[in-house]
């Protein structure tokens, strides 16, 4: 048993090249334990107070984010609401204002839950995620690091540093909604996310749309190349109709498989009408659930 | 195996030696002794067990001790001015914001990192803040009416 704090990148990965498991926030990692879910590892290494890995960079290619960076810090972020907008949608409904504080998006991302709030709209957006070991880095996309509920492909001495998020092409907006039972400390029943980027007379020129909770990990949708040239209605329709048909979601405590069916392709629809607004220059406030979506103050 | 391990509490160092397993509010409770601090769900879900780290909110059940090391832990003891309440405190009492009292202490932390960040929050932006913490008595609007309160007497002063 033992717990050591990482000053440095380089101890972090020494220790997990020694066995440790990594602890940020701990807000996945100490509820799972205390639920039975998994024992709390034996050795733990702190990476909550290494220098650069919670930092929010902007480079040639985009927005560069440390794998510690709260999700207050993302919530906030003038750029991530403006630009990349989903993501900030996500980050603003994990857990509580304590959750969000401590929470991070690295810890998020490897947790790997289906029902996650953050991978939707980071898959929407192209994010990759940066995974080093004492060997060297490597990086993964999404699609490739999730595979199963609560499992990933980075090896047990890989640790995420960053997620690389590449800038939007112009006339572009993205947007995450969730189907909530209450406003915090809730986990998506389903959630949507979608990027749109609009041509200049108004129709959708691409659209990508991603999925959580009804699928083993976050599910990004097949097909949509051929929706091109329509309007927004007409994609938004067509995605939430492609949404209730690709989603292969489970009954639990939250909701049965027919409910989610059903409104997964709701929510799929209003994220890119939302989504859409935002390309169109229009500015709605994070998050979407809290402006016009259900959660929003009457 | 137990660990030998400081704690700062309200400005006072605490030493203590625990599990590296042991959450902070269990720690907080019986080794450093304060037990304004309440254990209600125990599950990261009700914000009883709300303490400021570094000034922010955390769930303190769900926090493990040893992550606190070198922090500065503040808990609804070290709001008190003297022996005088927070006018927090104060006006949570005259709003008629504490019934059975137990979320008061979660709440009082929530609220005074609301305050510290957002001098003159909104309405909605106190439900928000306040929105890890749950409250089976009073129907929130007297808490809410509280901390607005308490942000406008702050701002006159």
């Amino acid at each position: 048993m033992s717990f050591t704090i990482a000053r440095t990148l380089d101890e972090a990965l020494a220790a997990l090249a020694a066995g440790a498991r990594p602890i940020a926030g701990g807000t996945d990692l100490v509820v799972g334990a205390r639920h039975g879910k998994a024992p709390l590892p034996a050795d733990l290494v702190a990476i909550d107070r290494i220098p650069g890995l919670a930092e929010v960079t902007v480079t040639a290619a985009g927005i560069t984010i440390g794998a510690a960076v709260s999700h207050h810090t993302l919530e906030g972020h003038p750029l991530i609401a403006s630009t990349y907008s989903a993501l900030a949608d996500g980050s603003a409904l994990v857990g509580s204002p304590a959750t969000r504080h401590v929470g991070t998006l690295g810890g998020n991302i490897m947790n790997a839950s289906p029902a996650m709030d953050t991978g939707a709209g980071l898959t929407v957006l192209g994010a990759e995620v940066e995974l080093r070991a004492q060997a060297g880095s490597r990086r993964v996309t999404l699609a490739d690091l999730w595979t199963a509920p609560g499992r990933t492909s980075a090896r047990p001495d890989e640790l995420c540093v960053a997620v690389h998020v590449p800038t939007p092409a112009p006339r572009s907006g993205s947007a995450y909604l969730r189907l909530e039972y209450r406003r915090a400390m809730e986990i998506a029943v389903v959630g949507a996310a979608a990027a749109v980027t609009l041509a200049p007379d108004g129709s959708v020129a691409a659209v990508r749309v991603a999925l959580s909770a009804v699928a083993p990990t976050i599910l990004s949708l097949g097909g949509l190349e051929t929706l091109a040239g329509g309007s927004v209605n007409d994609v938004a329709a067509a995605v939430a109709a492609a949404a209730s048909q690709q989603a292969t979601p489970i009954s639990d405590v939250r909701a049965t498989d027919h409910y989610r069916r059903h409104t997964v392709g709701v929510m799929a629809r209003r994220a890119v009408a939302a989504a859409a607004r935002r390309a169109a220059g229009e500015t709605i406030a994070i998050p979407v659930n809290r402006s016009i979506g259900i959660g929003a103050a009457s | 195996m137990s660990e030998s391990i400081s704690l700062r509490v309200n400005g006072i160092d605490y030493p203590v030696t625990i599990d590296q397993g042991r959450n902070l509010l269990s720690v907080i409770r019986t080794e450093v002794g304060l037990t304004g601090t309440k254990e209600g769900c125990d599950d990261c879900e009700c914000g009883a067990c709300m303490v400021l780290l570094d000034g922010q909110p955390i769930n303190s059940c769900s926090y493990l001790a040893v992550q606190a090391q070198g922090r500065e832990i503040t808990t609804v003891e070290g709001v008190l001015q003297g022996d005088a309440l927070h006018p927090l405190q104060r006006n949570l009492l005259e709003e008629g914001g504490v019934q059975c009292g137990f979320c008061t202490p979660g709440m009082i932390m929530s609220a005074t990192a609301l305050l510290q960040r957002t001098p003159a929050p909104t309405e909605e932006e106190v439900r928000i803040g306040l929105s890890g913490n749950l409250c089976r008595c009073t129907g929130y609007s007297k808490i809410v009416q509280a901390v607005q309160r308490t942000a406008a007497e702050l701002a006159d002063s």
